[in-house]
C-alpha cells in the first residue's frame, strides 16, 4: 500500500512540512485549513470535554484520512498536560473507528534521541544520508523562519494601512513567493522580497496605534482558524499585536532586549507562579508581566475551553492585571465561539485601552478608581 | 495557639490524618472546614473562575470558609510523591490560585513536595513547615514519625473497606463503625478521584445511595497501592497525572475481577484529565462485559437526576445478573 503522510495544520507552517516530507521522499496529503466541517467531525468523534485543539486535530485527521492519508505525523510531549497524550488517544479512537493509520509521534529529541532518529528513519523512504537529511531540515527551518517573519511584518503594518484589506491581500501574495522558494538562497531572497512588499504598503504614520500582547496556549495561538483570525481583527481595529509564541521560537531573542534588566519570561512569572504547570500557563503569566513592563496597552489571553494550565494562569492574571495596571482580556475558545461576539468584546476592549492611552498622553493622572 | 486551616477538599481525603497529627504534635490547632454545604459551594462558584472544574470551586469554597478562623492556610504544593507521576496542573498551581485569585486570605503555607528532585522530600517538606512554626528539630522529627504512623493507620482502615471520611472519624473521633456491607448480592466498584467520590455534597452521596439499595461498594481508595502499581494498562504511554493514572489502573483492575457486578466512573464537570481518562476506560470496557456507567457531577447535579440514573443502572445490572443465573 502506498504510504501517504499528513500532519496537523498550524497556520502557514504546512508549507514547510510539505517541503520537508517531500524532500525525504514521502507522498503528502495536505491538511486542509480547519473549517466548520473539521470542527463538526472533531466534535463528533472526540470526547466531549476534550480540549479544543484535540478536537480540531481529530477533525483534521479524519478529513485527511478521507483523502487517503494513512500515516499521521505529530508531536508528543511529556506533560504534565494533556497534549502529550493526544496522539495516543487519537490513535485509539481512529483504530476503534476502523482506520488502521500509522501514527508517528515526535517526542522532544533532547529527552528521547532514539525516538527521533527512529521516526526520521520511518519517514525517509528515499534513504537519504544523514548529511542530506540535516541539510533538508536546515532549509525547512529557514523557511519556517521566513514565514514567521512575514507574519510578524503584517502585525506591524496592518493597523497602519491606508486602505483596509491591503495587508491581508499582500500577505497572501507573498506567502506564495516563500512557498515556491526551494534552495536556501531562494528562501532568503523570497523572504527579503516579501518583507519589502509588506512594508511598502501605504501607511498612515499619524494614526493612534495600540499595542497588545497575545499570550496563551500554543495551538490556538498558532492556528488563526481556531482563534477566528483574532490578530487580523485586531489589526483592522488599529491594534498592533505581538504574539508571544511562534513555531521558530519565542520572540524574546530580539525584542525582549528593551525589557527591564533582561528579565526572562520565567523570572517575570516566578513571583506569581513558581511552578511549571505544563502547557504554557507560566509563560502566559510571565509574558503578561513583560508586556506590562514594556508599556503595552493591553494583553489578550487565548485559551481552549477547559484548558487546565490557562485556567490556572487566568485565575492568577487577575492579580497581575491589578498589580501592573494593564487590562487583560481572556477568550476561552471552543467550537461554539462566534466571530460576532468576539468582535464586540474586542471593540469594547480597544475602546477602553484607547481612553486609557489618551488620558495618559494628555498628561492627566489616572486614579485607580477611574482606571477601568 | 497557632491555628492552621486545612480545607476539607482535594488532598483532604488522602492526607488529612497525616497533616493533622503533625501540626497537633507541634502544638498547633488544626481547623478544617467540614462537609461541603450549599453555601460553601456557592461561595466557591462565585469566586473561582467559571471555567474551573467543580473540585477546584469546592476547594475555593472551603478556603473561604476558613478565612477568618485561622492564622495560616496549609496548602502544600504537592508535585510528585512517587517519582513517576505528577498531580494535575491545578494542584501544582493551587496555592497560587488561592493567593492571587481570592482576596484577603490569611498567609498560605505552600511547601513544595517533589520526590524526583530531592531525597527524603517528604521529610524535608515537613521539616521546613516545622521550622516555620519555630519548632525544635527533634520535636519536628517526632511529629513527623507520628504523622507517618497516623497515615499508615489511615490506609490500613481504608483497606478494611472503610471510606476516607469514615476512617477519619474512626481515627480522630474514636467512633466505632461497623463496615457497611449490603446483602451481599451485588458488588459495585466506584472509580474516580477521591475528592469527587467522597465529597457527599457534590457526589450526591452516591456511596450512601448504593449502600441503601443493598449494594456493596468498593472504591479505589480501598485498594492496596501495590495492587494498583502492578496493574498494567495497555497504553503506549503512562498517564502522567497521579490520580488519573490511579483511576485508570483501578478501572482495569476491577474489570478483571470476577466478583464485581458494575463499575461506575464518577467524573467532575470541567475536569481536563477526565476527558481523556473516560475515553480510555470506555474503550477498554468495550472489550469486557462488566456493566459500566460514567456519571458526571457538577455544581448543579441534583438529587433527582443522579438518583434516577443510578437506579436505572442498578436495575439493569440486576436484570443482567438474573438472566445469567
Ligand atoms: S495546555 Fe490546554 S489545550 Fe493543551 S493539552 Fe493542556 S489542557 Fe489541552
Ligand atoms: S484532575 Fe480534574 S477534577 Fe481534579 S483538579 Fe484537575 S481538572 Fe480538577
Amino acid at each position: 500500500m502506498m504510504r501517504k503522510v499528513t500532519f496537523p495544520h498550524m497556520g502557514e507552517s504546512y508549507r514547510t512540512f510539505k517541503m520537508l516530507l517531500n524532500d525525504l521522499g514521502n507522498e503528502v496529503v495536505l491538511p486542509p485549513r480547519p473549517s466548520r466541517k473539521t470542527l463538526n467531525l472533531g466534535v463528533q468523534y472526540a470526547p466531549e470535554f476534550a480540549c479544543f485543539p484535540l478536537k480540531i486535530l481529530m477533525g483534521t485527521y479524519l478529513e485527511t484520512i478521507e483523502k487517503g492519508a494513512n500515516v499521521l505525523v505529530t508531536s508528543g510531549g511529556v506533560g504534565p498536560c494533556r497534549a502529550g497524550l493526544y496522539a495516543e488517544l487519537h490513535k485509539r479512537i481512529l483504530h476503534d473507528m476502523g482506520h488502521p493509520v500509522e501514527m508517528i509521534v515526535f517526542e522532544p529529541p533532547r529527552l528521547y534521541p532514539l525516538n527521533f532518529i527512529r521516526n526520521v528513519y520511518k519517514l525517509n523512504p528515499k534513504r537519504l544520508s544523514i548529511k542530506s537529511i540535516i541539510e533538508c531540515i536546515k532549509r525547512a527551518w529557514r523557511k519556517l523562519q521566513a514565514l514567521d517573519n512575514a507574519e510578524k511584518a503584517t502585525h506591524v503594518v496592518r493597523p497602519r494601512e491606508l486602505t483596509p484589506g491591503t495587508t491581508t491581500k499582500t500577505y497572501k501574495k507573498v506567502l506564495e513567493w516563500i512557498d515556491a522558494a526551494y534552495t536556501m538562497d531562494e528562501i532568503i531572497e523570497a523572504e527579503k522580497a516579501a518583507l519589502e512588499e509588506i512594508y511598502k504598503i501605504p501607511q498612515d504614520p499619524e494614526r493612534l496605534v495600540l499595542k497588545v500582547g497575545i499570550v496563551g496556549e500554543i495551538y490556538v495561538l498558532l492556528e488563526p482558524a481556531s482563534n477566528l483570525e483574532i490578530e487580523e481583527t485586531l489589526g483592522n481595529l488599529g491594534v498592533e499585536v505581538e504574539r508571544s509564541m511562534f513555531l521558530t521560537g519565542w520572540t524574546r531573542d530580539n525584542t525582549w532586549k528593551e525589557t527591564v534588566e533582561g528579565m526572562t519570561v520565567k523570572d517575570a512569572a516566578m513571583p506569581y507562579l513558581p511552578e511549571l504547570i505544563g502547557g504554557h500557563g507560566r509563560d502566559s503569566i510571565g509574558n503578561t508581566v513583560l508586556y506590562a513592563k514594556r508599556n503595552f496597552d493591553g494583553v489578550i489571553q487565548l485559551a481552549p475551553f477547559t484548558c487546565i494550565p490557562e485556567i490556572v494562569a487566568k485565575t492568577i492574571l487577575t492579580s497581575v492585571s491589578r498589580d501592573y495596571n494593564i487590562p487583560v482580556l481572556t477568550f476561552f475558545l471552543d467550537e461554539q465561539t462566534g466571530k460576532a461576539g468576539m468582535t464586540t468584546r474586542l471593540e469594547a476592549f480597544v475602546d477602553l485601552m484607547k481612553r486609557k492611552k489618551l488620558l495618559r498622553k494628555t498628561g492627566k493622572i489616572l486614579r485607580p478608581a477611574s482606571a477601568l | 495557639m497557632i491555628r492552621i486551616g486545612i480545607p476539607s477538599a482535594l488532598f483532604y481525603y488522602v492526607y488529612y490524618p497525616m497533616w493533622k497529627v503533625f501540626f497537633e504534635e507541634l502544638g498547633a490547632q488544626v481547623v478544617s472546614s467540614g462537609k461541603t454545604t450549599k453555601k460553601l459551594l456557592d461561595n466557591g462558584v462565585r469566586e473561582a473562575l467559571a471555567d474551573a472544574c467543580v473540585p477546584v470551586k469546592v476547594f475555593f469554597g472551603h478556603a473561604i470558609a476558613l478565612k477568618d478562623k485561622v492564622d495560616y492556610l496549609f496548602i502544600p504544593r504537592i508535585v510528585c510523591l512517587n517519582n513517576k507521576t505528577v498531580y494535575c496542573p491545578k494542584f501544582l498551581g493551587l496555592p497560587d490560585m488561592v493567593r492571587y485569585g481570592l482576596e484577603n486570605m490569611p498567609p498560605i503555607i505552600d511547601v513544595r513536595i517533589d520526590t524526583r528532585t530531592r531525597r527524603n522530600a517528604l521529610f524535608k517538606a515537613f521539616y521546613s513547615v516545622g521550622k516555620l512554626l519555630n519548632a525544635k528539630s527533634l520535636k519536628i522529627f517526632k511529629a513527623y514519625v507520628k504523622a507517618r504512623m497516623a497515615q499508615l493507620r489511615f490506609q490500613k482502615i481504608l483497606r478494611r473497606g472503610f471510606q476516607p471520611l469514615e476512617a477519619i472519624d474512626i481515627i480522630f473521633n474514636h467512633k466505632k463503625i461497623k463496615p457497611v456491607t449490603g446483602d451481599g448480592r451485588l458488588n459495585f466498584a466506584i472509580v474516580g478521584y477521591p475528592y469527587t467520590i467522597h465529597d457527599q455534597y457534590i457526589s450526591v452521596d452516591i456511596i450512601g445511595k448504593l449502600r441503601r439499595m443493598g449494594i456493596n461498594v468498593v472504591t479505589v481508595d480501598n485498594l492496596h497501592p501495590l495492587l494498583l502499581k502492578l496493574q498494567r494498562y495497555k497504553l503506549g504511554k503512562r498517564l502522567f497525572w497521579t490520580f488519573t493514572d490511579r483511576t485508570l489502573r483501578a478501572a482495569y483492575y476491577f474489570a478483571g475481577r470476577k466478583d464485581i457486578d458494575g463499575i461506575i466512573h464518577v467524573t467532575a464537570f470541567g475536569c481536563g484529565p477526565d476527558s481523556i481518562l473516560d475515553k480510555f476506560i470506555q474503550i477498554n470496557n468495550g472489550s469486557n462485559k462488566i456493566p459500566f456507567m460514567s456519571l458526571t457531577i457538577d455544581e448543579h447535579s441534583g438529587e433527582a437526576g443522579l438518583g434516577t440514573r443510578l437506579e436505572a443502572f442498578v436495575d439493569m445490572v440486576k436484570r443482567k445478573k438474573r438472566s445469567e443465573q
